[in-house]
């Protein structure tokens, strides 16, 4: 059985419309992001959130106004499944924490609002408190992390492989932490340590996918010095074609898996994850390989001006990256 | 290597694991979101330690001075590492240099001008002491949380910021645990030099407005209530500066009721410090005794007789305080204050009901993957489902073995294996699909396959483990785990998508097959 009997789409000929409507999404993106601000959880930007599992229904409502008099901006949301009575409620980080002051004031004030507004039994399942010299410490290390695996990856690729390559790699990993952000905030998902995880993953998911086929454009490149790059990446794009569909859609069935049943912890990470894939897919068939070639391109035309033969002569220099 | 050896290695490979991790319930190690517990961070202000220092300094020098016959006209400590001698007299430069120097030269850089000095702590020497007393301070947390009967307590250095980490699994007494952990519990006994006064303004005009240089003024606690018998916080003491008797004295200590049948804490000394508090109550029978805790008066007896080894807190105490208080006092004080930065309770329905949806979560995804796996590659599809799962096993054999934690987070590492784990066989298949479309032969095909994939599975591993490498060194505990899971997960898949796998084709293939089904 196969998806695609011999396919041969001319991916490459879509580069630059591709690389248009991912401008435009990620520039939407971080229009929204740039108007609104990051939804940082509280993780990052420090504060207090507690979950409480009623015996017995409760609105969001009743909560709130229970919680009424605590000052500061409060949320209160469902949290789980309808059924299992859960509320989350948030407190953003305290302005007068004055040193030594106690840490768990703000989820003790909950708990003591809660309990005096009449409603039903609760059990407060989880609290978690950051404050705000390890939210400013996590901001600090998931940037340095992000950025540190992705320059390790790029390093690699062009090692393995070659610079150009690398960015093209590199560009298709930023398209995809740009367009996950766009939907976590689109979809009012909050930035926390499990989402940054996520993001992580699919930098090491998106390259993935881009070295099959950087693999085998390498190897295509060493049997037919003629063609020009375009056609052999395009070929090559082709070729791997069913094995990235295959692959992104079973990942895809894994992960939705995890969406639909993983629980309320892990939804963000999910959601992530499911985005990523998504846009890894993508990014891999349009971008990563677009940006290779019009790299590829501009350093011969800076090195060799008369570019009649040219192509055959970058496929010969890749071939010696190659065979070194 | 002949296929019965490599069917030998895949077998001795997945006996080992299944002895490692079974039964799962016992051999892998929950981490607290799913066990429930509470997960504690905390600043240790390592700046009390240094002015401690710089304290029994100035203490020291005054006394030489004294001794020596030497006035200046102020001595004070101006910050955690600084202190400031003003006066000196011209005639007595020389020798107060001298005398200086012999107690505080290791400790202290001196910079001069005109009959003043300013003596502040050497850098290395204030970095050894912030480090000791982050050392000192995780030692006594250990100890007290041990005391607390925590079952496989975490507590540990965390970042570079004279932070410690401590996680409490299964702990519900959050408030208690929290109060034990960071009490200072810094027992001191002075002697009573004037007072009690009823209020600050009182004890101050006793004494000329000014509290005398060897003196200090402490008051009662704040949590002692007026009908209790402990010292209330309006009740205010002159005592000496210098302790005669400290926690560092103390052999035991132990809850126990007084004479009115109250919850007391009764305490022993070591030899040194009876020896000592044999002396101290001896010369001084008839005087008052304060018993101080983290500059509170707890009560201020008077000394009937010389007494030696052993004493009695008494305040108003419930049985719960004086068993904490014996605790603290037992596992000796904290170097430094702690304040609280991190907090995270997870209470255990939480952690049972994610373990419930994680493993739920992580079953529909392998079924979603096997069928559409068996459906699309038909038989071979067996083939991938197999590696899959023994790389499953794989990962929580080697994962029990290592001691390495499951976390929530972790188990989304199990589902993304099982993606990574697809991946090398569709990568693998397609490319076996490929070459036998141009018509080799199956055998050549399937060799072939596996050949040009070879490299590329390195490569996308290669780059997945550099992203697994931060988000390790990125993370706290769940995302660690995660880090753990997807590591040994790309790890294990090596091994199974490709020597497995192909053990397996190799096997179907010595029956002289013409086809495959793929």
């Amino acid at each position: 059985m196969k998806i695609f009997n011999t396919p041969n789409y001319d991916f490459i000929r879509w580069r630059w419309h591709a690389i248009v409507i991912s401008s435009v999404v990620i520039l939407a993106g971080l229009g929204v992001i740039v108007q609104r601000g990051l939804p940082l959880g509280i993780d990052f930007s420090g504060g207090t959130i507690v979950v409480i599992k009623f015996a017995d229904e409760v609105s969001e409502d009743q909560i709130r106004n229970a919680v009424e008099v605590i000052p500061g901006e409060k949320v209160v949301q469902q949290y789980g499944d309808l059924d299992d009575h859960e509320i989350l409620v948030r407190l953003p980080q305290m302005e007068a924490t004055e040193e030594g002051a106690n840490l768990s004031q703000g989820a003790d004030q909950i708990v003591e609002a809660i309990q005096g507004a009449g409603l039903p039994d609760f059990e407060v399942i989880s609290t978690e408190i950051v404050g705000p010299v390890i939210g400013a410490d996590l901001q600090r290390k998931g940037i340095y992390a992000t950025l540190a695996s992705i320059i390790g990856i790029t390093l690699y690729i062009a090692f393995r492989f070659r610079p150009s390559f690398a960015l093209g790699a590199i560009a298709a990993t930023f398209h995809d932490i740009l367009v996950t952000l766009t939907f976590l905030t689109f979809f009012g998902y909050e930035l926390s340590l499990n989402v940054v995880a996520a993001l992580l993953t699919i930098t090491g998911y998106s390259v993935n996918d881009t070295i099959v086929i950087f693999d085998r454009v390498r190897e295509n490149l060493r049997g037919r010095r003629r063609d020009s790059l375009e056609h052999i990446v395009n070929t090559s794009v082709n070729q791997t074609l069913s094995r990235t569909v295959i692959t992104a859609g079973t990942t895809f069935l894994a992960v939705a898996s995890l969406f639909f049943f993983g629980g309320e912890v892990l939804r963000g990470f999910a959601f992530t994850m499911l985005v990523g894939i998504v846009s890894g897919t993508y990014s891999t068939i349009f971008i990563a390989a677009a940006i290779a070639i019009i790299l590829s391109k501009r350093r011969r035309s800076t090195a060799a001006p008369a570019s009649s033969a040219s192509s055959s002569r970058v496929a010969q220099k890749a071939g010696r990256v190659q065979t070194s | 290597m002949t296929l019965r050896t490599k069917f030998l290695i895949i077998a001795g490979v997945m006996s080992l694991s299944i002895w490692s991790f079974y039964p799962p319930g016992e051999k892998i190690k929950l981490g607290l979101d799913l066990k429930g517990g509470v997960h504690l961070v905390l600043q240790v202000h390592t700046d009390d330690a240094l002015r401690i220092e710089t304290e029994r300094t100035v203490e020291r020098l005054r006394e030489t001075l004294v001794e020596g016959g030497l006035e200046v006209g102020s001595l004070s400590v101006t910050s955690s590492t600084e202190f400031l001698v003003e006066g000196v007299q011209p005639a007595q430069d020389q020798a107060f240099r001298q005398a200086a120097s012999d107690d505080s030269e290791a400790v202290f850089n001196r910079s001069s001008g005109a009959g003043n000095y300013t003596y502040s702590m050497k850098p290395n020497i204030a970095n050894q002491l912030r480090e000791e007393a982050v050392t000192q301070a995780l030692q006594t947390i250990e100890r007290r949380v041990n005391e607390l009967g925590v079952a496989e307590p975490i507590v540990a250095k965390h970042g570079s910021d004279n932070q410690i980490l401590v996680q409490l699994p299964g702990v519900s007494e959050v408030a208690r645990a929290k109060e034990i952990i960071r009490s200072t519990a810094q027992l001191e006994l002075k002697l009573v030099e004037q007072g009690p006064f009823y209020s600050r303004d009182a004890a101050l005009q006793a004494v000329g407005g000014e509290i005398p240089g060897e003196m200090e003024l402490v008051s009662g606690s704040e949590d002692v209530s007026a009908t209790g018998g402990g010292v209330p916080s309006t009740l205010y003491y002159f005592v000496g500066r210098v302790a005669g008797i400290t926690g560092r004295d103390l052999r035991t200590a132990r809850p126990t009721l007084d004479e009115m049948n109250q919850p007391a804490v009764s305490f022993s000394l070591n030899q040194d410090g009876a020896r000592r508090f044999g002396q101290l109550t001896g010369a001084n029978v008839g005087r008052q005794l304060a018993i101080i805790i983290d500059d509170r008066v707890f009560s201020a007896p008077t000394v009937e007789g010389r007494i030696t080894d052993e004493g009695r807190i008494t305040g108003s105490f419930t049985q719960q305080e004086a068993q904490d208080l014996s605790l603290v006092l037992r596992s000796g004080a904290l170097p430094a204050s702690l304040t609280y930065l991190e907090e995270r309770t997870i209470g255990p329905s939480l952690g049972a009901a994610s373990i419930r949806a994680g493993v739920t979560a992580s079953l529909g995804g392998l079924l979603l993957v096997v069928l559409f796996l068996l459906f699309y590659y038909k038989l071979t599809g067996i083939n991938a489902v197999t590696s899959i799962v023994m790389n499953l096993i794989i990962l929580l054999g080697l994962m029990a073995y290592l001691g390495a934690t499951l976390t929530l987070p972790g188990i989304a590492g199990f589902i993304l294996t099982i993606g990574m784990g697809v991946d090398s066989n569709v990568l693998i298949f397609e490319r076996i699909k490929e070459e036998l479309s141009t018509a080799k032969g199956v055998k050549s095909a399937v060799s072939a396959g596996f050949d040009r994939v070879w490299w590329t599975i390195v490569d996308t591993h290669v780059a997945s483990l550099i992203a697994a490498m931060f988000l390790f060194q990125f993370g706290t505990g769940p995302i660690r785990g995660f880090a753990t899971t997807l590591t040994i997960g790309l790890l294990a898949n090596v091994f199974t998508a490709v020597f497995v796998s192909r053990a397996m084709f190799e096997l179907v293939l010595s029956r002289r097959r013409t086809a495959l089904s793929i």
